[in-house]
């Protein structure tokens, strides 16, 4: 089953004790960052922390996340040089322009993963585009390297670049929102939107992620672990979306069992992406835990 | 009124030595017909010429009859920002007494001025359910001869009334009293400035001290209803200038927290109770003062609105939030022992269904239909537990007494469902551990313990496992918890003690449960 990033929390690479705390909410995935939250003091602590957080702490199945410095730059490699022998990781680009500013960091990475036996590959990404020329590059970007699980959008300094501020509607955040949106579809990747940093209006935040997950964003990256509930609310499919879901996957296995090629539903056909959409529905379901028969049916 | 049917000769000595009277145990007594003392001065009048108020302390202690040797108690409404138990202790070492028993509900931070009494002698002995700051670390390193013997509120309330614990003469502060001793912590009359809603610990004291002195800041008109503590239990009254620092005593409402680990935990610990079965129409519910307990209400109120049902009563330390609730009409009626801010104090002023309870019906084991026996679930806080279930709330990781009973032992052997929340470990203390430095509530009594790590099942309750595991909760064992505390900050080297005994800890019916030993330095 494909993974689920309805909630990506960031945790600041300098600080203990969220990294060991990091584990216990619901959300699912935890992105490191060693980035824009790490002053240039303590970067290299935070690299070391975060290693070390990696390689001992018992995160569960979450997915984890590092957010690297310009691997351009001296930081940036040492980032990789840390995170990639860990084997535990995404490497979260950051401020992504081109294509090539990811085949950079692919060929970083590439190189250590060669140096230390690990499967050449192995390491996946995600891009954050974080500016006009990124989002207006973001086809290319999210086709550049198969490594790629996702791109995302980094509102704060897109805003600034557009020479706007966000407003509770988003309505400067529309465009870009969309074509990233339709290059990581296109591309087959995730898309994930940015973070809403006033944590505690919580009616904002909430409509801002009905907003995004209407466009079809796979989640959003979060500052709070408040803000993994209302995420996953939104999230969790309705209870006529999940048993119109059943239905349509047991429309499947009636086809299948009758070898019949065309599968109906009510008189209705039921296409591919019907099918998609319904398996997409189950499995935001499962991981709501409004569907918990099936999902230990499954394992 | 209507008329006697019998006049009413002053009959008392009619016949007086008619036999049959013999053995009714009638001796006669005060209103002889040379003494019958009938005064005929108006209300007014009355008030004018007599009352209870004793111009100072010093006499009202003459008048008490304090000997050396002797038991005097005070109670903790005021908490921090008491200025009661200071006051008192000086004026009774300035007046010479000494070897004293100080009894208190409780002693906090602002209680160090005892230390020199101790030294110089006026005090000899301290029972209390708590102890912090500077006279817990000075009690900590071997400062008494005697062991701080320590009592759960309704250990305490037991101890007094079965003359177990026998109080003298009862010190008690009062943020309001008439003039015959009718005292509250609140007055529904004019504001005095201080208030501290229940007066509940102080009100064992009253009904069963030798002798009674009220002390306040603002005697109001008679009668001073509703009262905490009647006139009848009152001998004296003293006025003073201030009574505590109202922002010691209580904020304007406990904080709710916005720490997410806290409020994962609540989130968790109101989960179970939705699961574990009791968590129907008509249920019962005390929940504490940390950050968890205390979020653990917000989330209930949902699952309570969901499920479309309310609660009978809350009980306990009364907060905000539970006022909430019960002005939602979520929670029927309110039980309280004791306010924990202002709008718990305020609530118990306007609300109606607010009752204001003793320790004694809160908690005491001698009556079967105590109040915490009447639980349905409690929400608990400890400093740690162990893999025995065994819960600690009085010593820290140092070994030094930082914290109070409470009524954790009572309502977690009263309740159907005793839940204890607690980090699986603070900075770099584990708080599930393999032995608890000091057993206050005992693992038998405790059910479930939530952590932001997981939550674990006490063993004996294996199909309240079961109806979680059903609910969709994950639970592990008290073992992995340990476990997983262990592999985050590993194993803290022991703490030194030496052999000498400074606190000794008791269970609600006075048998002993734990010792604490002084620490090494």
């Amino acid at each position: 089953m494909k993974r689920l990033r309805r909630t990506m929390l960031f945790v600041p690479g300098n600080n203990p004790g969220m990294i060991k705390d990091a584990g216990i909410y619901a959300q699912d995935a935890i992105m490191f960052d060693l980035e824009d939250s790490v002053s240039l003091a303590e970067k290299d602590a935070a690299r070391f922390l975060v290693y070390q957080a990696l390689m001992t702490m018992d995160y569960g199945d979450k997915e984890l996340v590092v957010r690297i410095n310009d691997p351009s730059a001296k930081g940036g490699r040492e980032d990789l040089e840390a995170i990639v022998r860990t084997r535990r990781a995404v490497i979260r680009l950051p401020k992504t322009e081109t294509a090539e500013d990811v085949l950079l960091c692919e060929k970083e990475i590439a190189r250590i993963e060669g140096e230390c036996g690990i499967e050449e590959g192995s390491t996946p990404m995600m891009a954050a585009i974080e500016s006009a020329a990124g989002v207006l590059n973001a086809r290319e970007i999210a086709f550049s390297s198969k490594r790629l699980i996702g791109i995302a959008l980094g509102a704060e300094d897109y805003v600034t670049d557009l020479k706007t501020n966000r407003s509770p509607g988003g309505i400067e955040l529309l465009f870009g929102r969309s074509m990233i949106l339709l290059a990581a579809r296109a591309a087959g990747i995730d898309a994930i939107d940015t973070v809403y940093s006033d944590v505690n209006n919580e009616e904002g935040f909430r409509a801002e992620v009905e907003l995004i997950h209407q466009l079809g964003f796979d989640g959003k990256s979060i500052i709070n672990p408040r803000q993994i509930k209302t995420v996953h609310e939104i999230y969790t499919p309705s209870e006529k979306e999940i048993a119109k879901a059943q239905a349509v996957m047991e429309a499947i296995e009636e086809a299948r069992r009758k070898g019949s090629g065309v599968i109906s539903l009510n008189g209705k056909m039921v296409d591919r992406p019907i099918v998609l959409r319904a398996q997409r529905v189950l499995a935001l379901a499962r991981a709501a835990g409004v569907l918990r028969e099936e999902a230990e049916n499954d394992a | 009124m209507h008329e006697p049917s019998i006049s009413r000769e002053p009959s008392i000595s009619r016949e007086p030595s008619i036999s049959c009277l013999e053995g009714l145990g009638l001796p006669g007594g005060q209103f002889s017909d040379e003494n019958l003392g009938k005064s005929y001065s108006t209300l007014a009048e009355r008030k004018a010429s007599y009352s209870k108020i004793i111009p100072s302390l010093e006499e009202a202690v003459t008048l008490s009859g304090l000997r050396d040797g002797m038991t005097v108690s005070f109670h903790h409404h005021f908490r921090n920002g008491d200025y009661i138990v200071n006051l008192v202790m000086d004026k009774l070492a300035e007046m010479g007494f000494k070897n004293l028993t100080l009894a208190a509900s409780s002693l906090s931070d602002c209680h160090a001025p005892l230390i020199r009494h101790i030294q110089s002698g006026v005090i000899r002995r301290i029972e209390t359910s708590g102890l912090r700051g500077s006279l817990a670390d000075a009690i900590s390193n071997g400062l008494m001869e005697t062991p701080v013997v320590f009592r759960s509120h309704g250990g305490r309330a037991r101890a007094i009334e079965s003359g177990e614990l026998p109080i003298d003469v009862a010190f008690l502060g009062a943020p309001s009293c008439d003039p015959y001793g009718n005292a509250n912590g609140y007055s529904r009359d004019v504001d005095g400035g201080v208030m501290c809603g229940s007066m509940g610990y102080a009100k064992c004291d009253a009904q069963h001290a030798a002798r009674t002195i009220i002390l306040t800041n603002h005697i109001v008109q008679y009668p001073n209803a509703p009262f905490g503590i009647p006139s009848t239990d009152v001998d004296y009254i003293v006025e003073v200038p201030n009574i505590g620092d109202p922002a010691g005593i209580m904020s304007g409402a406990t904080r709710f927290t916005k720490n997410p680990k806290e409020l994962t935990i609540a989130e968790s610990a109101a989960n179970v109770i939705a699961a574990s079965g009791v968590f129907e129409d008509g249920f019962s519910i005390q929940m504490g003062s940390g950050g968890a307990s205390l979020a653990v209400a917000r989330f209930l109120r949902e699952k309570m609105l969901a499920k479309g049902i309310t609660a009978s009563f809350a009980l306990g330390g009364i907060t905000g939030s539970i006022v909430d609730l019960h002005e939602e009409g979520l929670v029927k009626k309110i039980l309280d022992v004791q306010s924990f801010d202002l709008r718990a104090a305020e609530s118990l002023k306007n609300n109606r269904f607010h009752q204001q309870i003793s320790a004694s019906y809160y908690a005491s084991p001698a009556d079967p239909g105590c109040a915490v026996n009447l639980l349905d679930a409690v929400v608990l806080s400890a400093l740690e537990v162990d893999t025995n279930f065994d819960v600690n709330v009085l010593t820290g990781s140092d070994g030094v007494i930082r914290g109070a009973i409470g009524g954790h032992p009572d309502t977690a052997y009263g309740a159907a469902l005793a839940i204890v929340v607690c980090p699986l470990v603070r900075g770099r203390i584990p708080c599930v551990v393999e032995k608890v430095n000091t057993v206050v509530t005992p693992g038998k009594t405790v059910d479930v313990i939530v952590t932001d790590y997981g939550i674990a099942v006490n063993p004996r309750r294996y199909k309240l496992r079961q109806r979680l595991v059903d609910a969709g909760i994950a639970v592990s064992t008290i073992e992995e918890l340990q476990q997983k505390a262990q592999r985050i900050v590993g194993v803290p080297a022991p703490i030194a003690y030496k052999d000498t005994v400074v606190g000794v800890v008791t269970y609600r019916d006075g048998s002993v449960m734990d010792l604490i030993r002084q620490v090494r330095d």
